[in-house]
């Protein structure tokens, strides 16, 4: 933790998380990805959501794991479901027929319009770099009822121009999501270690509509490759409570072991 | 019907030089020991298949098998990059890498329609990616129904399949139980299938939520056990978390990558 953190007594990724779960707070099932939105909607499942059902692109529904996986195809998630279904049915029967409130996705790089980038990125006289690729988000980020974004904020993050769009948010703006035929919502909420940014109502392009404790504007401007759209009235996000913090840590305690004593 | 024999011996019968070969297994039961094999049968110009490529996929296409890989996610779970598939596509090391690029659900599909043999699938995807222009095997159908318009996506038919199960018996059908991912469909979409295993008994009794692949779409079943690791076999074994972490520091540098490999796959002592 940075001298700041340490002030505040909560790390910044630790208040992504919460804010993140928090989010959650309304869903009934969350199409998972690994990684950040695990973590997300695993503390949601501590904290605002005990109920919600988790779905992992291995065909795991339901599952209730009791430390964070480490892939999606780790054996507890299978263990602890309520359901286990092949590759096919999970992206056909459950996905594609709307049957997941929330997709929760995280992202190597996203463009004003909530429009994802986890394929490649190109290097000036070099070859493109390369990243794992589309994975399940295509097709999450058209059909989950809604989609939250989780991420780290910074300017190699939240860019302009997105090379390659791997996963549709809002195209180019508002009315593309129709034009496509992408039957869900789209993002509606983009978390970070700074704040929470939102789809303007009209245009659909992201806004600052919230900063967490100790975060000012100008540095989530400063962290964002655009000229970033900030709301009239912009919200400080509550700081985690003493529940939100000690069922996170003791998540992560508990999967640090786990982890270390599996191997 | 299927045929139990060595892991030498099937790939050398099964395996050839420009084959079109999918060792599938999503996160569970991957097949990692016979592509072990595949790397030490010195194979070629393969097009591998798979919706997850990840360390044994790394592997094979650092030691120069592939000449083009077929997927949807190519990365180290929970850890990162895929180091020498990074440097296939960047750098063209030890070999170009073609790729042809999808989403899971284009994959999945891919195979459905494969079993199915049909030549393609029809799903909602793709809309407004820029995978589907990149790739010869996404295109669009209208439904003759409501003529809206949806993607369509290519059959998958591997030459061969491989896949890793818990159990088959004396005659060859096979059980495979837990985390399932989409191995039954590339089981039934190939025209040749491998199968290893950790055990062979005499009878398959019954399991909560097994899938049987009898015998007659299996061409051969090698007895292999632990043959997934890193990767698991539900109630055979765990997934070494750790070798994962392991493989990233092995796999960056090209030389501690070959000597890695030549002290643990092309070691002869090894050899099954």
């Amino acid at each position: 933790m940075s001298a700041a953190e340490q002030e505040l007594g909560w790390s910044s990724d630790e208040m992504m998380a919460v804010a993140s779960a928090r989010a959650l707070a309304e869903a009934t099932t969350c199409f998972v990805g690994i990684g950040l939105p695990s973590t997300a909607a695993n503390l949601a499942r501590r904290t605002t959501n005990p109920g919600l059902v988790l779905i992992y692109e291995s065909g795991t529904i339901g599952a209730k794991p009791q430390v964070l996986p480490l892939s999606i195809g780790d054996g507890e998630l299978a263990d602890t479901a309520d359901a286990v279904v092949p590759v096919p049915e999970i992206f056909n029967y459950w996905l594609q027929a709307g049957r997941c409130d929330v997709g929760f996705l995280g992202a190597a790089q996203v463009d004003r319009f909530g429009n994802i980038n986890t394929t490649l990125i190109g290097r000036d006289g070099r070859p493109d770099l390369r990243l794992p690729g589309a994975g399940g988000a295509p097709e999450i980020a058209a059909h989950a009822g809604k989609v939250l974004i989780t991420v780290r904020h910074s300017t190699r993050v939240f860019v302009e121009q997105l090379g390659f769009v791997t996963s549709v948010g809002f195209g180019q703006g508002d009315g593309d999501r129709e034009r496509l035929g992408l039957r869900g919502a789209g993002p509606t909420q983009v978390l970070t270690d700074l704040g929470v940014l939102e789809p303007d109502p009209d245009s659909r392009e992201l806004t600052l509509t919230a900063c967490h404790p100790g975060v000012t504007v100008e540095q989530v401007r400063e962290a964002t490759g655009w000229p970033l759209k900030v709301a009239d009235d912009v919200a400080t996000t509550p700081a985690p409570t003493a529940d939100e913090l000690g069922a996170l840590r003791e998540l992560q305690e508990r999967t640090r072991k786990a982890h270390r004593a599996g191997s | 019907m299927a045929e139990l024999t060595s892991l030498r011996e099937a790939v050398a019968g099964l395996v050839h030089d420009g084959d079109t070969v999918a060792l599938e297994g999503f996160t569970h039961l991957i097949p990692t020991l016979a592509g072990h094999e595949i790397i030490r049968q010195e194979r070629r110009d393969l097009t591998l298949v798979r919706m997850t490529p990840d360390l044994v996929y790394d592997q094979m296409i650092g030691m120069g098998v592939a000449r083009k890989l077929v997927f949807s996610w190519g990365g180290n779970p929970g850890v990162g990059s895929l180091h020498r598939f990074r440097d296939a596509v960047e750098n063209g090391w030890p070999v170009p890498l073609e790729v042809d690029e999808h989403s899971h659900a284009g994959m999945a599909n891919r195979y459905v329609a494969g079993a199915s043999r049909l030549p393609f699938a029809v799903l909602r995807g793709y809309q407004g990616s820029s995978l589907a222009a990149r790739s010869d095997t996404i295109g669009t159908v209208i439904c003759p129904f409501t003529g809206e318009q949806l993607a369509a996506v290519a059959a998958m038919n591997p030459d061969v399949t491989v896949i890793h199960a818990q159990r088959a018996d004396r005659s060859g059908n096979v059980q495979l139980w837990g985390i399932l991912g989409v191995q039954k469909e590339a089981v039934l979409a190939a025209a040749r299938v491998l199968v290893t295993v950790e055990e062979v008994v005499d009878e398959l009794d019954p399991r909560p939520g097994a899938v049987v692949l009898p015998s007659w779409v299996v061409t051969a079943v090698a007895h292999v056990p632990g043959g997934a690791h890193p990767s698991y076999a539900a109630g055979y074994t765990t997934r070494d978390n750790a070798f994962y972490s392991a493989w990233d520091p092995i796999s960056r540098d090209r030389e501690t990558f070959t000597a890695w490999m030549t002290e643990h796959v092309l070691d002869p002592a090894r050899v099954s």
